[in-house]
């Protein structure tokens, strides 16, 4: 019998570190999920801050640009781009300006989300200034003009001749207040 | 061999007994199913008519949430895990369950888990309004103060599961009687071994989600939460990554059950006993790579769609070599018709059904119509109900005289079966049809054009609602008088449980290991 109870501990501690395995992975779920959509694009999120050397400018094409933007409930701020669209050469740096005023009696820090669709374009949309890069706090009525740059890669595939650049903007004041200290921002 | 038991209210708390243990599951289990269906019926009512008749939009929210999560965690997984309790030292040869004092927490927790769940309907704010599947941000932002309650509740039901499978899978390692080799198995224990391994892997899954939730709700966190950088999709794929193979974990055990009562009363060996086997870990599997078929419409690439489309499909290979062996096992048999046969037969019929719908929800182009639609409802009604629901009542009543030395009614047990195999297809056929034409889930009110269809279904509900208290009714009357059931009261019957042991099965089971040939 105690051969028998020593077989059975010996069993549920292996069995036990599957459970507590399976409940890393769960949290490990999250950094895997980013790093495999990082690699094939597939989510739609572009990058961080991208350099602009040496790029190849291909003239031949010109690929279509449409930004959409979307204002999370709660976020009582103006916020538009001054274009809805424009046509780009694949290669060339393009400059677009974003426009938000605080329509509130509050100072509100505001955080945009990008997203690109189709996902698979994200891989190419690289921005060298964005706004979405960090947060903006903006005074009650306050506004302003922020530059956004970007290129979209000479190597984005043929069939792909027009993408949308979405921004969400989520009013992230009470979070930031609460957890100072944290950067809440991302890429 | 003594056959002393104690006796009083303290039998109950402090039992270590596996039969005890599971009764106990068993019970627990018919009252969640009585109340998750008393929810049930208060959908159907609602739905019985366009327009709001009887509970608020926010109740009925409510309710669904309640009825999924209750039928769900309460009413099926308990129900397996009685099974398993009662039968597999039964059908191995040994004393007991390996770790008979865990046995005794797992089913405790698991009141105290379902009171904490089920007392957030009562507070402010109410219950989980958000559907069983809890997605963000419905769960996290949006989500009733409640939610805590349910966090918790998850979390304890969840160690409940997995101490459960633990007791599985050692008590199958390491209690067999000698010559009990792993492919002599009753069935029955080869789809809950597996069962138990889909448990201890997903559950701490689901563990994690609600820990994530937990953190996003209080602690500032952002998993979920895109203007923290997190993402509500994640949210989906986790999830899924736990509910696909969960709902084998319901279904599987409910395969073994039939595999052991359709030989049983066809007079035959089940047909291809080591395909069923493979088949059973095949589906396991290949459960862990398919879950984005539950989100086909949340804007996956091409490519991912294919994938999860294909690997779905792919299921339906092991499904169907089940199937083919069920029919098999039929096949030339002397047939009876009693009713667990009556409930099996019904299974395989109505859970290929939901097979067949299940292939079709799993082609990505067409999901697009029928995602979030009447369709999926009644998909996974047909492989709950005559699944999940069909197989635990065929083995109630297939075991029942093994278990108490009493035999049931069997002209009430055809009544109920009968009853049930008409309203089950009563409530949940027409429900095709509405979600075909786009009659979305979770809704208390719908277009005219829907009336006839949810009509039906809840005439066909309230009927079926009413039919199970026949189950009551049954197992009740044996108890208190029914007839002394034969020693072996099914002349087809095979296994150690009917050859190696008297009737009613004595308190403690195997105490020498019986003789395996």
């Amino acid at each position: 019998m105690t051969e028998q109870a020593q077989e059975n501990k010996k069993l549920i501690k292996r069995l036990l570190a599957i459970v507590g395995g399976m409940f890393i992975f769960a949290f490990a779920l999250i950094p895997l999920y980013n790093v495999f959509c990082d690699i094939t694009g597939i989510n739609g999120k572009t990058g961080g801050q991208a350099l602009y050397q040496n790029v190849d400018i291909d003239k031949s094409r010109v690929v279509t640009v449409e930004f959409l933007i979307n204002i999370n409930r709660g976020m009582p701020w103006k916020f538009e781009s001054q274009v809805k669209m424009i046509d780009v050469h694949p290669g060339e740096l393009n400059e677009v300006i974003f426009y938000a005023k605080n329509n509130s009696k509050f100072d509100i820090v505001g955080q945009s989300v990008p997203s690109v669709a189709p996902g698979e374009a994200a891989l190419y949309l690289n921005k060298t200034e964005c706004f979405c890069f960090d947060q903006q706090k903006l005074m009650a009525g306050e506004d302003i003009e922020m530059p956004m740059k970007f290129y979209i890669d000479a190597d984005i595939p043929e069939d792909i001749t027009r993408l949308t650049l979405s921004y969400q903007l989520f009013n992230i004041t009470d979070s930031v207040n609460a957890n100072n200290s944290a950067s809440v921002a991302t890429k | 061999m003594s056959d002393h038991h104690p006796t009083g209210i303290t039998r109950w708390f402090y039992t270590t007994n596996h039969k005890d243990i599971g009764t106990m599951y068993l019970w627990f289990s018919f009252i969640m199913f009585l109340i998750g269906g008393a929810m049930a019926m208060i959908i159907r009512a609602e739905l019985y008519q366009p327009g709001l008749q009887f509970v608020e939009p926010a109740f009925f929210n409510q309710m669904t949430t309640m009825h999924g999560l209750i039928m769900v965690f309460g009413a099926v997984m308990p129900s397996m895990v009685g099974l398993a309790n009662w039968l597999i030292p039964m059908q191995i040869g040994a004393p007991d369950m390996a770790l008979p004092r865990m046995n005794n927490w797992s089913f405790w927790i698991l009141p105290f888990a379902f009171t904490l769940l089920l007392s957030s309907l009562f507070m402010e704010g109410g219950g989980p309004n958000f559907g069983w599947t809890f997605y963000a941000p419905l769960s996290t932002t949006y989500a009733p103060p409640s939610t805590d309650f349910f966090i918790l509740g998850v979390h304890m039901m969840g160690i409940s599961s997995i101490m459960g499978a633990i007791n599985v899978i050692v008590t199958v390692f390491n209690m067999r009687a000698p010559g009990m080799t792993l492919m002599k198995m009753p069935l029955f224990v080869w789809t809950w071994l597996i069962t138990a391994f889909l448990l201890i892997m997903v559950m701490p899954v689901l563990a994690g989600l609600v820990t994530m939730m937990l953190t996003d709700r209080h602690f500032g966190t952002a998993f979920f939460d895109a203007a923290g950088g997190g993402d509500p999709v994640m949210f989906q794929h986790i999830f899924w990554f736990f509910g696909h193979p969960e709902v084998y974990i319901m279904v599987l055990p409910a395969f073994g059950v039939v595999s052991e009562i359709i030989p049983a009363f066809s007079r035959k060996k089940l047909f291809g006993y080591s395909s069923m086997v493979y088949a059973t870990a095949s589906i396991a599997l290949l459960s862990f790579i398919v879950w984005a078929h539950h989100m086909f419409a949340v804007g996956m690439p091409v490519a991912g769609e294919l994938f999860f489309m294909i690997a779905t499909m792919l299921i339906a290979v092991p499904t169907g070599v089940k199937v083919f062996n069920w029919v098999a096992t039929m096949w030339q048999g002397s047939l009876t018709f009693e009713t667990p046969m009556l409930f099996s037969i019904a299974f395989v019929i109505l859970f290929t059904i939901g097979g067949f719908s299940g292939v079709m929800l799993a082609m990505a182009p067409v999901d697009f119509q029928y995602h979030d639609t009447y369709f999926v409802v009644a998909h996974f009604h047909y492989v709950l109900f005559p699944g999940a629901i069909f197989g635990t009542t065929a083995a109630v009543y297939y075991w029942f005289p093994k278990w108490t030395g009493k035999m049931y009614n069997e002209a009430v047990g055809k009544t109920h079966f009968w009853l049930s195999m008409i309203f089950v297809n009563l409530t949940f056929f027409p429900m095709h049809f509405s979600g075909l034409a786009g009659m979305p889930r979770r809704i208390p009110d719908y277009n005219m054009m829907f009336a006839d269809f949810n009509m039906w279904a809840s005439i066909g509900a309230f009927g079926l609602g009413f039919t199970q208290l026949f189950f009551f009714v049954t197992i009740i009357m044996a108890i208190r008088g029914g007839k002394k059931a034969e020693e072996k009261q099914w002349d087809g019957a095979t296994g150690l449980e009917w050859d190696a042991m008297t009737t009613p099965a004595p308190y403690h089971s195997f105490s020498t290991p019986p003789k395996v040939d």
